[in-house]
């Protein structure tokens, strides 16, 4: 076991390191210069070096590169060129909005799609299949951005349960902030949950299969209880895979779901980033994504790894 | 029982054919001009002369539709190309090449590619060329590459470990044209299925796209971007939101209805216990 996680070790430092010169060498071949677009045209060419400086701009390309790879490490993301302020602050005030919306996205997903997977499974060919599997061919098909829209309409503008758009901050209460991003979260698990619920259907079906399921059947156990004792456990692994894939849609989407309801995350923070120019935001942003992305799949692959035995000898 | 698989075989090409028809339609008709602009006659709501409304510069909806499928559907098929052009050669090297130095290294590039979502692609390539319907192309192209590797490695390693490949390799061909001639026409079907599965995938992604500004630019009409110039006026005309989302709902289902049918279809043996 400890020379698989150390393997997964590796290849995660590898993947870090190739995605972010990938980004890094991306974002030098932005045409301009941060400092002179800050200051204008009319700017004195020693002003302009002096904010150069103090941005961290100088010095050859590798150099660059190993500054900030450094200064990440450390935990110093670089200063924001339209801020102002390190870029670590504005990345942490965002996450406290990105990350619940995320894990709430991601809870909803799995709590939903795991019985409904689980219920269709034990219905198979029925009607109660046959309805899940359409609607979940639909929840794949919508896009979450517009299924946002249309909860907006229906729950803010017309119940006006909720509120259309914005974040009141986690100082205002835990209750409003998760009140605030309930909506998006709903939008954001909608086609999640369809995917999920598809690949648990079938991991159950695959599992009810099995020989150690007609055994249990035989020596008398009842369906409720062989598909809850054995086949359910079983069936979670494939699902486990899933879940972690689906983390990078889930950060995607959650970057365009921040745009329709206006909340300040990290998806709104690039998306200003691209539009001011401000491009260590921007690098330093999608590092991190990238970041727990990579992170994540490794995660699953050792929780693989204690889950099945066979993997670890690879 | 078994799913039907022609019906939901049909009913996926009928939907797909009919915005593919509409698109096509749009080069040379549409039952408005789309660059026109009307402003006596905006925010009409479904019916009368406009069928299906007008927008709030008084543009038909329904030619702008028609014309936005044709964006969205120009701009998944040729990131669909992309992938597969750069994909299947790169699965089809590291299948002939499996266990080697060359398949690992495909692999783990796939891997790297995965770990960048393809918003996030596109707003790596948007920061630095500038948002463009060309690069939404590029963006979800990119991400589509690593997938077609994938799956045609995949295919292509199940294809090596048949015997007439031994035949082929006694009779003194190389792994190269084993690949082409043998291993790819034996794969192709999956790549349909993949195909259309990644087509639709790429509709999602190319209304996503537009519709945070990162697509097609104006006046270009597209589905995402008529869905963002609609949000602000969704209270009072809810048709203008409504309608390009049905329309991106209707392709999507058309082309994954049409995914499924035919993995069935050409290949039973691709059949998942389902």
């Amino acid at each position: 076991m400890l020379s698989y996680i150390l393997s997964r070790l590796v290849a995660l430092a590898l993947s870090l390191v190739v995605a972010s010169l990938v980004i890094f060498v991306m974002i030098e071949m932005v045409p301009g210069d941060p400092a002179s677009f800050m200051l204008g045209l009319n700017a004195a060419p020693d002003t302009v070096a002096a904010l150069r400086a103090e941005l961290g701009l100088g010095g050859s390309p590798p150099e660059r590169y190993l500054r900030w790879i450094g200064g990440m490490l450390q935990g110093d993301f670089g200063t924001s060129y339209t801020y102002r302020t390190p870029v670590a602050e504005l990345v942490t005030a965002r996450l406290a909005v990105s990350l619940p919306l995320a894990v709430m996205a991601l809870l909803l997903s799995t709590l939903i799609a795991i019985p409904v997977g689980l219920y269709a499974a034990s219905r198979r060919g029925g009607p109660g299949d046959w309805s899940v599997m359409g609607l979940t061919q639909l929840g794949i098909a919508v896009p979450n951005f517009w299924f946002a829209m249309i909860l907006v309409v229906i729950f803010a503008i017309q119940l006006r349960w909720f509120s259309a758009g914005g974040f009141p901050g986690w100082d205002q209460g835990v209750w409003p902030s998760l009140k605030a991003l309930t909506l998006p979260a709903v939008a954001l698990a909608l086609p999640q949950a369809s995917i999920l619920a598809r690949v648990m259907r079938s991991s159950v079906l695959e599992v009810l299969g099995q020989d150690y399921i007609r055994t249990a059947r035989a020596k008398g156990l009842s369906r409720r209880r062989t598909l809850t004792d054995h086949a359910l456990r079983n069936a979670l692994i494939p699902v486990l895979t899933i879940i972690g894939l689906q983390f990078s849609f889930l950060i995607a989407g959650a970057i365009i779901i921040e745009n329709v309801f206006f909340l300040p995350g990290l998806g709104r923070l690039v998306f200003q980033g691209i539009t001011q120019r401000d491009l260590i935001v921007v690098e330093s942003v999608v590092m991190l994504l990238v970041f727990a992305v990579i992170l994540v799949n490794f995660l699953v692959d050792i929780a693989y790894g204690f889950a099945d035995p066979r993997l670890r000898r690879r | 029982m078994r799913p039907r698989l022609p019906v939901t075989l049909v009913a996926g090409l009928a939907l797909t054919a009919l915005f593919a028809a509409a698109a096509l339609l749009s080069l040379v008709w549409t039952p408005h001009a789309v660059d026109v602009l009307n402003i006596a006659a905006r925010l009409q709501p479904p019916g009368g002369d406009h069928l299906l409304g007008t927008d709030h510069f008084g543009r038909d909806m329904l030619s702008m539709l028609m014309v936005g499928a044709r964006t969205s559907i120009a701009v998944a098929i040729v990131a669909v190309g992309i992938g597969m052009a750069l994909g299947v050669p790169l699965g089809l090297l590291a299948a002939a090449n499996h266990g080697g130095v060359v398949d690992d290294l495909v692999m783990r590039g796939n891997d790297l590619v995965f770990a960048f979502p393809a918003l996030v692609i596109a707003i790596l390539i948007t920061a630095v060329f500038g948002p463009s319907a060309f690069n939404a192309i590029l963006a979800i192209g990119i991400f589509n590459t690593p997938v077609f590797a994938r799956v045609t490695r995949g295919g292509a390693l199940s294809v090596w470990t048949q015997d007439f490949i031994l035949a082929a390799r006694v009779s003194g061909k190389g792994a190269a044209r084993i690949s082409l001639e043998h291993i790819l026409p034996n794969i192709a079907s999956l790549l349909i299925v993949q195909g259309t599965i990644q087509f639709s995938l790429g509709i999602l992604a190319e209304a996503g796209l537009s519709y945070v500004g990162l697509g097609a630019q104006p006046p270009l009409p597209s589905w995402g971007r008529m869905l963002a110039d609609s949000q602000t006026m969704i209270s009072f005309a809810p048709h203008l939101a409504v309608l390009p989302g049905l329309a991106i709902i209707a392709t999507v289902l058309g082309l994954n209805l049409t995914g499924d049918g035919l993995r069935d279809h050409l290949d039973p043996r691709l059949r998942r216990p389902s």
